[in-house]
């Protein structure tokens, strides 16, 4: 892993050389993009199911990338390729690159367990560990050897997922006591304990109710500041207000009748929804289906 | 109990309410039945057997060697430990291998044809009289590896039989553990083991705990096995890793042999050590059980 490390400060000039190929690609002019992920034509199969296909996209640092598409597109399935939680599916295979600050996550000498704590990831239902609160933090740092003073990095991540003021005095009851929301909140500052740089959410808020979902959706703009967010969502609403950049996804058939998934369209979030260039992307946007 | 019809019911349907009630009761009643039938048994096997012995579960059932002069003061000193170091041993061994399997089985090996037949023969093994079990000790243990009929053999072999119910127990402790847990695990950077000894085994010991009492109940009651293996039924002295025993079922199985009353009373006084051991095992066993669940949930 150390090789890892030093990838990212070799390629940090690297980086700046792409940046002006970025901006042209999504098509930005005035704030360069550095791409944190890149993803070349990334294919996902389970056993012999071909489910994503030919996915080539450059994810943006500090910003917040969204997913979106109708159900079985692979919206998941590919959010769940760029920290290699694919691996623990049997069966589950990726080809192509995908690139962790130029460094192919899927090369035999990158291991999957630190590529995980540097790309977190939430899920779709809120699963704090059944253990206390502070457990539920310390649990991650404690695993990579974490050697600083543990009691001041909980509460400041608690504090940074904005959980802090309504938990303070009972760190020590269990996580799952806490609401829905909360317990979602504590999941989000559970992954930030481990210093990741991208954190991948996985429809982080299809389990909770409005208000909650509200108070996420402001963590993520308040966190996007220090990470790299990638959400999947169903919810267009949700990717108009939080993203800057969305993938629009769609599931086709191919000449078996197969459903495969595929990136149709990939720009800034207002472009998407405002003009985009695919017809189908147009269609899903303005609700015709999906 | 006939229901009266509510007012404007669509008259596409046919309700049938009162077949449908009754059809339910004719069920309840059955299943009330069951439980009465299993119950009135044990009743009447206890009042049998308390009604025998308990005049003569003194302090010499416990204490005292047996003795075929003298069953009114004989004991069952020498089967009660046999029992007890059997049992102590073969959990010490059948524990750490049946946990280890079923963790195997469970996390570690890919799911294919021949994972699949090797479930399917560990849940057959679970079924096979230990008897059977008592053959492969004896060749294996007894005459192989020139243990002898001796404890440490006698344990290995009643491990053995319960091997397959505890790997077929924790398995399924195991599987009951939450995919999600493993996924927020291995999500935040922890490798295999570290997700298994933090989430999974904890999260499954009540589980494997509950496997293990019934275990354990099998194989104290057990006394084929350890006939075969080369148990004796009468022993006058206390039991090493390596000497000859006797347990409780093969003593009693002695003393309902013999013709005269005090050794069928003497019988019916180990039939309640017997009943004392196991509720003592059971008991600390659900201690225990509920002592983790608690943690967990804290």
């Amino acid at each position: 892993m150390q090789r890892l490390f030093t990838y990212v400060a070799v390629l940090k000039d690297k980086i700046a050389l792409n940046h002006h190929h970025l901006c042209l690609e999504v098509g930005m002019s005035a704030t360069p993009l550095i791409p944190v992920l890149a993803a070349t034509n990334v294919d996902v199969y389970y056993g012999s199911f071909h489910a994503v296909r030919g996915v080539n996209m450059k994810i943006p640092a500090n910003r917040v990338t969204a997913f979106i598409g109708p159900s079985g597109c692979g919206k998941s399935t590919l959010l769940r390729s760029f920290n290699r939680m694919n691996d623990l599916i049997q069966g589950a295979r990726v080809t192509g690159v995908v690139e962790y600050h130029g460094k192919n996550l899927y090369d035999p000498d990158v291991d999957a367990t630190e590529v995980r704590r540097r790309i977190g990831i939430v899920f779709q239902k809120p699963n704090p560990f059944p253990k206390s609160i502070y457990e539920n933090i310390a649990y991650g740092p404690r695993l990579s050897g974490f050697k600083g003073d543990m009691d001041e990095l909980v509460e400041q991540t608690l504090r940074q997922a904005v959980l802090w003021d309504e938990v303070k005095d009972k760190l020590h009851q269990s996580g799952q006591s806490l609401s829905g929301g909360q317990q979602q909140r504590l999941c989000i500052a559970r992954t930030l304990a481990v210093q990741p740089e991208v954190i991948l959410m996985d429809e982080p808020c299809s389990a909770l109710d409005p208000i909650s979902t509200l108070r996420i959706e402001e963590l993520i703009k308040e966190l996007k500041q220090k990470y790299t967010i990638i959400i999947v969502t169903h919810n267009m609403q949700q990717a108009a207000r939080v993203s800057d950049m969305t993938a629009f996804f769609n599931a086709e058939l191919d000449d078996k009748g197969i459903r495969y998934g595929r990136l149709v369209e990939f720009d800034r979030t207002e472009r998407i929804f405002n003009s985009p260039k695919e017809k189908e992307t147009y269609e899903y946007v303005t609700g015709r289906f999906g | 109990m006939t229901a009266t019809p509510l007012t404007g019911a669509a008259s596409r349907f046919n309700p049938r309410l009162d077949r449908r009630h009754r059809i339910g009761k004719v069920f309840e009643i059955i299943c009330f039945l069951g439980t009465i039938a299993a119950l009135i048994l044990l009743v009447l096997l206890m009042i049998r057997v308390f009604s025998e012995g308990l005049a003569r579960l003194d302090r010499n059932a416990f204490f005292a060697y047996p003795s075929q002069l003298n069953p009114q003061e004989a004991g069952f000193r020498a089967s009660l430990l046999g029992s007890l170091w059997i049992l102590i041993l073969t959990v010490m061994m059948a524990l750490p291998i049946g946990v280890g399997a079923a963790v195997y089985l469970e996390e570690y090996a890919p799911k294919n044809r021949f994972t699949e037949i090797l479930e399917l023969n560990i849940t057959n093994l679970a079924g096979v009289p230990s008897v059977v079990y008592g053959m492969l000790g004896l060749g294996l243990f007894v005459r192989l590896m020139r243990l002898g009929p001796v404890v440490l053999a006698g344990a290995m072999t009643t491990a053995l039989v319960i091997l397959p119910v505890i790997i077929v127990a924790a398995r399924e402790a195991i599987r009951a553990v939450p995919q999600s847990f493993r996924q927020a695990s291995y999500g935040l950077g922890a490798t295999r083991w570290q997700t298994i000894s933090n989430h999974v085994l904890p999260y499954a010991v009540p589980g494997i705990l509950t496997g293990t009492i019934i275990a354990m109940s099998r194989a104290i009651g057990d006394a084929a096995a350890l006939l075969v293996v080369g148990g004796l039924v009468f022993v006058q002295a206390d039991p090493g890793l390596f000497s000859r025993f006797t347990v409780l079922p093969l003593q009693i199985f002695f003393s309902i042999g013999q013709p005269q009353l005090a050794f069928r009373q003497l019988a019916a006084a180990g039939i309640i050590i017997l009943l004392i051991v196991l509720l003592v095992l059971n008991a600390t066993a659900i201690y225990l059980r509920s002592r983790f669940e608690r943690q967990d949930r804290s």
